[in-house]
């Protein structure tokens, strides 16, 4: 479960990016944040990682308000979610199943475990071939793949989604969107940041829309 | 809970990743480890100098010598007891004892002036203790304990000790030891800074690497573990090419300073580290590695965070 009270967020550079955000989104749900670019939908994933802080209201995630846990706590928080970017955040120089590891191995999973994730992981997104390739040997929509593959290997209650699409065209973005489905199907709870309203209407799920800093939708759960 | 294969398997491949990371870049690996290298041999040079000169002047201070000169009444039998008294002091190693008229006949077979000495009338000359303290307690303080013990005996006259030169030696060679003390210091700061500026570099050039594994929940330690691993390696490695280093120069300076001792008629032997001191050189330029690589983690790894 994720709920935003009353939320704020200003930048150092004095940019509102947030102004009294409040929504709450059910464990297991899949939520769509949309707005245009600009719009605030980045700031919310950011509050949920903990790569920001509210400046004023809280973020609950989990039942845990994430304003109180010191930064000693953040990374075994962070264990806890998927995190997939629209630039993949991928590292270049090692092969895809290192890639999709390394959320394991910062946990201190043992190699078996590890192992035995990392080629289940592979197999949803279908890329146990590639697992020795390079991250640049992949095609674009590939690489979104291994992001995924990584933010679900250590098994996250929340899935967040950062334009996961946008650098794919309407096929491949769709393939991508129904692998979220799919872990949404076993129970986590997926958010996903786009402006890709096909997407989002194809997919009918509940749409949070942000404009300007302020919410205009969607607020409560269905 | 972290099982403890899965705990020492990890650092197993933190320490491996270092390593192979060493072996990527092997010329600025190479030109690091010098640097360490010859920051460490200096002091090290150092303390074997010193650690040479007392072997050396350890044979030197065994020809001191303390003579007792006693009062020309005191009786033999009561010199006799009073070398005793001497010889059970622990400072003492061989004490003898030169009556009155042994010194007399001595001086009379080696001065020349026998004719004279028949003159006298008796025997002018004391009983005197010649003592020569133990090696290990020839230094100036255990021998200014025992002249005042001598001194302090009421059948002495005069207590005679030439260890001037000792003190200025022993000062000379403490004063030494206070310089490769100073310079151990200075230069382990140095190792520092140079371990802790390689590892800066290598946090720099590995930023990226280090905000993925934050935002997938990564711990400062976890973060952190593989440039200590680095930096001990460093370390380490630094102190075998000093240790080597030592070796080669102890190698090419033995010749003549055996020639030299030679001429002096001294038995000196060159000595070198022992397996302890080169363990203890070994250990601390990792340690040193591994603390370099510390100030430098610590410092620049808080300043990385995941950006999105």
């Amino acid at each position: 479960m994720i709920q935003f009270e009353h939320v704020f967020k200003r930048y150092p550079n004095g940019r509102e990016a947030l102004q009294d955000v409040s929504f709450r989104i059910d464990a297991g749900e899949f939520v769509f944040l949309t707005g245009r670019s600009g719009a605030g939908k980045s700031s919310v994933l950011k509050l949920v990682a903990l790569l920001e802080r509210p400046t004023r209201g809280s973020v609950l995630v989990n039942g845990q308000d994430t304003g109180s846990l010191p930064a000693r706590a953040i990374p075994a928080y962070r264990r806890r979610l998927g995190i997939v970017f629209q630039d993949h955040q991928l590292l270049m120089d090692r092969p895809v199943y290192d890639n999709i590891a390394l959320p394991l191995m910062v946990s201190d999973t043992s190699y078996r475990d590890i192992d035995k994730r990392v080629r289940a992981a592979l197999d949803q997104v279908g890329l146990r071939a590639q697992e020795r390739a390079l991250p640049l040997e992949l095609s674009v929509g590939e690489q979104q793949r291994v992001g995924i593959a990584r933010a679900v290997v250590a098994r996250p209650t929340i899935l967040i989604a950062d334009e996961p699409t946008g650098n794919l065209d309407h096929t491949l973005a769709r393939d991508v969107m129904q692998l979220f489905a799919r872990f949404q199907e076993v129970g986590v709870t997926v958010v996903i940041a786009t402006h890709d309203m096909a997407l989002v209407r194809e997919f009918g799920h509940r749409e949070l829309h942000i404009d300007e800093g302020r919410l205009l939708g969607g607020a409560s759960a269905s | 809970m972290t099982s403890p294969f899965t705990y020492f398997a990890r650092h197993l491949q933190a320490l491996l990743g270092a390593l192979g990371h060493l072996l990527r870049q092997p010329l600025g690996t190479l030109l690091s480890i010098a640097v360490i290298s010859l920051a460490l041999t200096l002091p090290a040079c150092l303390y074997l100098l010193v650690k040479n000169a007392r072997a050396a002047t350890g044979s030197i201070t065994e020809a001191i010598e303390l003579t007792i000169y006693l009062k020309t009444d005191v009786s033999l039998e009561r010199a006799r007891q009073l070398a005793d008294s001497a010889r059970a002091r622990r400072e003492a190693g061989r004490v003898t004892l030169i009556s009155a008229d042994e010194g007399l006949a001595e001086f009379r077979k080696y001065s020349g002036f026998g004719a004279a000495l028949e003159a006298l009338q008796g025997n002018p000359l004391p009983h005197v203790i010649s003592l020569r303290p133990r090696s290990d307690r020839a230094d100036p303080s255990s021998i200014a304990s025992l002249q005042r013990y001598l001194g302090s005996w009421p059948e002495a006259d005069i207590v005679q000790v030439d260890n001037e030169w000792v003190r200025r030696l022993s000062a000379l060679l403490g004063l030494l030891e206070r310089v490769f003390q100073v310079f151990a210091a200075l230069l382990a700061f140095g190792v520092l800074a140079i371990i802790g500026n390689a590892i800066r570099l290598e946090i720099s050039a590995r930023r990226a690497e280090i905000e993925v594994t934050k935002l997938v929940g990564g711990s400062n330690a976890y973060v952190r573990r593989p440039f200590l691993y680095l930096g001990g390696l460093y370390g380490l490695l630094g102190a075998a090419l000093a240790a080597l280093w030592l070796i080669a120069l102890a190698a090419a300076l033995e010749p003549w300073l055996l020639q030299l001792a030679r001429l002096y008629g001294s038995g000196f032997q060159l000595v070198g580290l022992t397996t302890e001191e080169l363990g203890g050189l070994l250990g601390g330029g990792t340690l040193l590695g591994l603390l370099g690589a510390w100030i430098g983690a610590a410092r620049h790894l808080s300043r990385i965070e995941p950006r999105q």
